[in-house]
């Protein structure tokens, strides 16, 4: 009885290992060529996933009335999942895509997040014929264009851009402490001097990622737009004198920052600034939206804005975008949805209400409101760079790993070892040339 | 007579085992054959590349993962992680069952109106850790919540950054592991023949004194000579971090033990009770020497429960303190990341397959304990 | 007589200190679900609410509903089916010993120590294979499957406390296999479903990670409900306090209301070994 017991066991084990070898059914030829040739009006059940809820709910919803309107015979679930900052959407989509069950289109960050996870594994259809068709290259920003696509051609179409490299603050309070905003990290640690004697704590900080942000920042600032690129591209190396000097003001920013930062969310270091705790913070522009929207403050009045120190003339990006996956059910409503979130109308319905300005060049600018103007001035005329925090440069197995490297230096403020831990990630995670 | 006896005997053993055929296969596939593929998946190399493709590309790589995880440099934060779990562990079983305890010893006199102290007692068992984590969090939080108590009569804000905090103690260095191991094995050894020396069983007092020596002699001679497994120093300890998170889990569950202890209590005839009044014992010693030995049983199989809630902390874990705070790190917290976020897949196995065995190691006393006692005696 | 009023006077207020540190969790949450979103700040997390919102209640209520719904099906189907394949199991392995029934029970054990996110991938793919994925059917079975060892190990110790004088008796009455277990054993076992009926219900009624990723969205158990309250770049926290609250209300009320049974349940052996 016990031997058969036992027998049983491996047997179950081992029909484990096998399972694991079990081959994926192989899906059907589709391309996007193919569904713009057909040109049929698309109709049946679309499933968009997306991690938007809460606040931005609203704008999600803007875009799908907009939608619906143009495509009525379309039955549309909107499959959002929130919570745990997207790793929980994370775990659902790719649990579908991998036992193959992939939605007609998913929400994704425009960049490595997209290319490094899907595009690299043969996931996502190419999308060009429609940019094409609906001649969106001459309306989306060429350098938008080259961080969503690859040689082999474009993956996603942006709905919305953010800016990561704003620094708020509240003039009243800047006004009263006597000190004016720093384009320079020399002026802002000669700033954070003044601040720190009168007790106020220079820049306030949240969670992780929020120091993730403000790295990336810094990088832009000390390492300018060219060779900031040029560490992404593989063409410098982490181990760099220049890379170094990253880490190092990044550890005299450490310094400024408030001693609680990593229990609290971002909204609850806004808070910081906004009650006089704090000087500065420097958020992506949600934070205008979390400041205009649910504590009703005026922008330039009650709180104003200016690129982080030694960003001026640059854009740090990330763009929300939506794919499309081979073997999708639907492909035909699949190409209606990502054209409409493409198109002018979809771009000004959700834009304006996710606080966030459109990837298109030629929106209705009237419909935004005062930072939002300036943002997308900025997009215009600004030279445009990925944010590292959100997906833009860097692949997903590389952000994981940062984490690690972030916290290490948090703990030990070693710069040296932290560049060097860098350049053992970038390898692994097949970012070096 | 006895012919057909048997022959109903066999019967019903056949009836068992057709009743227990869909649990074993149920189990069998859904438990071990889960495990099977996990293990399998961490002997490979899925996810260094094209993860996410319809047929990715697995080579099997043996060891690789395991080797990553435990002397890679990289993977640092899992190691904290590991030592984290013994703490978590432990704390929050001593936590629950001492605070259960107490609240049963405290609910055990005819109280009034004992039904609304045990409902207050028990809810939070009623509560999700989700739940119960997010709103720990904005107690816990250093500028707001318990911090500001203090204020209220007249003090001064606590300052502790509860799970903030990024101080340690008990700390050990990583590159110094094998030797670590060894003197926790050697305190082992050295408490297991402490017991039999007391127990006066002189072929257990030879055997073990033998292993605490083996221990002894790999821990301070042989260790020293090992070259270290890291390239730099690496410090590990008890982060004081997850006190709060302790706290959150422990409140969460001492009711549980509470209602195991109280029915253990209860259980004990009052006439136990009653003599033990007569001989002159007041109520400290009834409840030393005679009420808690007799709840051993009970203690032994709320440490096989809580240990099964240990492992679903990652969901109380996320929610007080999110997915990156290395301080309060969880294997399976990271395992979910690095599955679900980094897309690496075969080390996120490995992960779990460490996990799996971690927490299988608590089931072990349990079914040794379980064994004897079922057995009949020698 | 003074000693004894000091006692309890000592007493009491102890009872009181920790009642009052039980309950502040409960004090939080209520307070941010009543306050007006504006008002939510970490530094005046204590403060009663100026004005008491109760539309945070209603409008959590009504994101909630659906999926409020799916979980009590979700719940309580599986504690049924679950409570009954303890028994019957528990039953076996108490009652009707066999060779090697004890090695079984101990690898169905292990089950117990499997941590959730680990069988996620492949507890998909074969739910899928049988075409259970999204539905709440596939969860329920996802959770009756994972709930054997507990269940199992719940029933199997209460029924070690029936004495085997009372199968005996059964036996010399004639009763067979199957009716010693309905007639008998099953009227005995109530305070054992009780338990176990409790402590499944909590489980699955507040499990989140299978909630999301098992179910499509017209099957989401109202954990998953909770989050997507929560979710989104800035969270006003009202709503979701109060969402947290509407759920826990129905696992709440059974512990108030079978609190009583819940400890005589344990106290008639459930988990004396």
């Amino acid at each position: 009885m016990k031997k058969m017991l036992v027998m049983l066991m491996v047997v179950f084990l081992v029909m484990g290992f096998a399972f694991a070898e079990a081959q994926q059914e192989t899906m059907s030829e589709q391309t996007i060529e193919k569904v713009i040739k057909t040109n049929v009006m698309a109709s049946g059940d679309l499933e968009i996933f997306s991690w938007w809820a809460g606040d931005e709910g609203p704008a999600l919803e803007a875009l799908i009335t907009q939608f619906k309107g143009n495509y009525p015979k379309v039955n549309l679930i909107n499959a959002t999942v929130t919570g745990g900052s997207g790793v929980n959407a994370k775990a659902v989509l790719k649990t579908r895509m991998l036992g193959g069950d992939p939605p007609e289109a998913f929400q994704v960050h425009a960049g490595q997040e997209l290319i490094g996870t899907w595009v690299n594994s043969d996931r996502m259809l190419d999308l060009t014929p429609l940019f094409e068709a609906e001649n969106w290259f001459e309306v989306f920003p060429e350098d938008l264009i080259n961080l969503i696509g690859t040689d082999e051609g474009i993956w996603s179409v942006p709905v919305c851009v953010h800016k990561s490299n704003v620094m708020w603050y509240i003039p009243a309070n800047l006004k009263k402490w006597g000190v004016t905003v720093p384009t320079t990290w020399d002026e802002f640690f000669a700033v954070a001097t003044k601040l720190q004697a009168k007790g106020i704590v220079p820049l306030s900080m949240g969670a992780l990622w929020t120091a993730n942000e403000n790295w990336e920042n810094i990088a832009l600032a000390v390492l300018g737009v060219d060779d900031y690129n040029a560490l992404w591209s593989g063409d410098l190396a982490w181990t760099d004198a220049k890379v170094e000097k990253v880490w190092m003001t990044f550890g005299k920013m450490l310094d400024l920052t408030n001693k609680d930062a990593s229990s609290m969310s971002w909204q609850q270091a806004t808070d910081m600034v906004i009650s006089g705790k704090a000087a500065f913070n420097f958020m992506g522009d949600w934070a205008a939206g979390y400041m205009m929207t649910t504590l009703k403050m005026v922008p330039e009045k009650d709180f104003g804005w200016a690129n982080t120190p030694g960003t001026t003339g640059a854009f740090q990006f990330l763009a929300d975008s939506f794919g499309i996956p081979k073997g999708c059910k639907n492909p035909t409503a699949a190409v209606a949805w990502v054209s409409a979130c493409g198109s002018k109308a979809g771009q000004d319905a959700f834009n304006p209400l996710k606080g966030s300005i459109p990837a298109r060049t030629d929106a209705n600018m009237s419909l935004y409101s005062v930072y939002s103007k300036s943002a997308a001035m900025d997009f215009a005329n600004d030279s445009i760079v990925g944010s590292l925090a959100h997906g833009c440069v860097a692949n997903e197995g590389f952000m994981n790993d940062f984490n690690s490297v972030m916290d290490g230096f948090m703990k030990n403020r070693d710069a040296k070892a932290a560049c060097l831990a860098c350049a053992e990630i970038a390898e692994t995670n097949g970012m070096t040339k | 007579m006895n012919i057909s006896k048997g022959k109903k005997k066999n019967k019903e053993k056949l009836y068992s085992l057709l009743i227990l055929l869909p649990s074993i296969l149920l189990v069998g596939i859904f438990v071990y054959g889960f495990v099977g593929n996990t293990i399998w998946t961490s002997l490979t190399d899925w996810g260094e590349g094209a993860g996410l493709a319809l047929n990715p590309i697995k080579n099997f790589v043996g060891l690789k993962n395991y080797k990553t995880l435990f002397f890679s440099f990289t993977q640092s934060g899992f190691r904290q992680d590991l030592v984290n779990t013994i703490f978590y562990t432990l704390l929050l079983l001593f936590g629950t069952l001492f605070l259960g305890l107490f609240l049963a010893i405290m609910l055990d006199r005819k109280v009034k109106k004992e039904g609304i102290y045990r409902t207050i007692f028990l809810y939070p068992m009623a509560l999700s850790f989700i739940v119960s984590g997010t709103i720990w969090r904005w107690l816990l939080a250093p500028s707001g919540g318990v911090n500001q108590i203090p204020t209220w009569f007249g003090g001064k804000q606590n300052q502790f950054l509860w799970i903030s905090s990024q101080k340690q103690i008990l700390q050990f260095n990583w590159q110094n592991i094998w030797q670590v191991l060894g003197v926790i094995g050697l305190i082992f050894c050295v408490i297991v023949l402490l017991i039999n020396i007391k127990r006066e069983d002189k072929r257990k007092i030879i055997i073990w004194s033998c292993v605490s020596g083996i221990f002894a002699l790999f821990a301070f001679v042989i260790c020293p000579l090992i070259p270290p497994v890291l390239k730099s120093e690496e410090k590990h300890g008890l982060n004081l971090a997850i006190i709060g998170i302790i706290i959150a889990g422990v409140w969460q569950y001492s009711g549980y033990a509470m209602a195991l202890y109280l029915a253990g209590l209860r259980g004990l005839s009052g006439s136990i009770k009653e003599s033990a009044k007569l001989d002159g014992a007041n109520e400290a010693v009834y409840y030393f020497k005679i009420a808690i030995p007799n709840l051993k049983p009970i203690t032994l199989s709320a440490v096989v429960i809580m240990a099964h809630i240990s492992l679903k902390m990652f969901d109380l874990i996320y929610a007080m303190a999110g997915a990156d705070n290395g301080f309060t790190g969880h294997p399976s917290v990271r395992m979910y990341l690095t599955t679900f976020r980094a897309n690496k897949f075969a080390l996120g196995a490995a992960m779990a397959v460490i996990l799996f065995f971690l927490a299988a190691c608590f089931i072990i006393p349990y079914m040794v304990n379980s064994h004897r006692s079922r057995r009949p005696m020698r | 007589m003074n000693k004894v009023k000091v006692k309890k006077s000592f007493y009491y207020f102890w009872m009181i200190v920790l009642c009052i540190m039980f309950l502040t969790p409960v004090y939080m949450a209520i307070i941010t679900s009543l306050k007006d979103p504006a008002e939510i700040n970490l530094t005046t997390s204590w403060k009663w609410p100026t004005i008491l919102n109760f539309n945070s209640y209603s409008k959590a209520f009504k994101l909630l509903k659906p999926n409020f719904i799916n979980s009590v099906i979700l719940a309580v189907s599986g504690t049924v089916i679950s409570s009954f394949v303890g028994a019957i199991n528990g039953y076996i392995f108490s009652k009707n010993k066999f060779k090697g029934s004890e090695l079984i029970f101990t690898l169905l054990l292990f089950g117990m120590f499997i941590p959730y996110q680990i069988i996620l991938i492949p507890l998909f793919q074969v739910l899928k294979t049988f075409g259970l994925y999204g539905s709440l059917t596939g969860l329920i079975f996802a959770h009756v499957v994972y709930g054997i060892p507990i269940v199992t190990m719940l029933f199997r110790n209460f029924y070690d406390q029936i004495p085997d004088s009372i199968l005996e008796s059964g036996r010399i009455d004639g009763a067979g296999y199957f009716s010693i277990f309905t007639r008998l054993m099953l009227p005995l076992s109530i305070p054992s479903f009780v338990v176990v009926g409790i402590w499944q219900f909590t489980q699955i009624w507040n499990e989140f990670l299978w909630g999301i990723c098992l179910t499509k969205q017209s099957s989401n158990p109202i954990t998953v409900g909770l989050s997507q309250l929560a979710g989104g770049q800035a969270v006003s926290w009202n709503i979701p306090m109060a969402g947290a609250i509407l759920s826990a209300l129905p696992v709440l009320a059974i512990y108030i209301f079978l609190g009583k049974y819940f400890i005589q349940g344990l106290l008639s052996g459930s988990v004396k070994e």
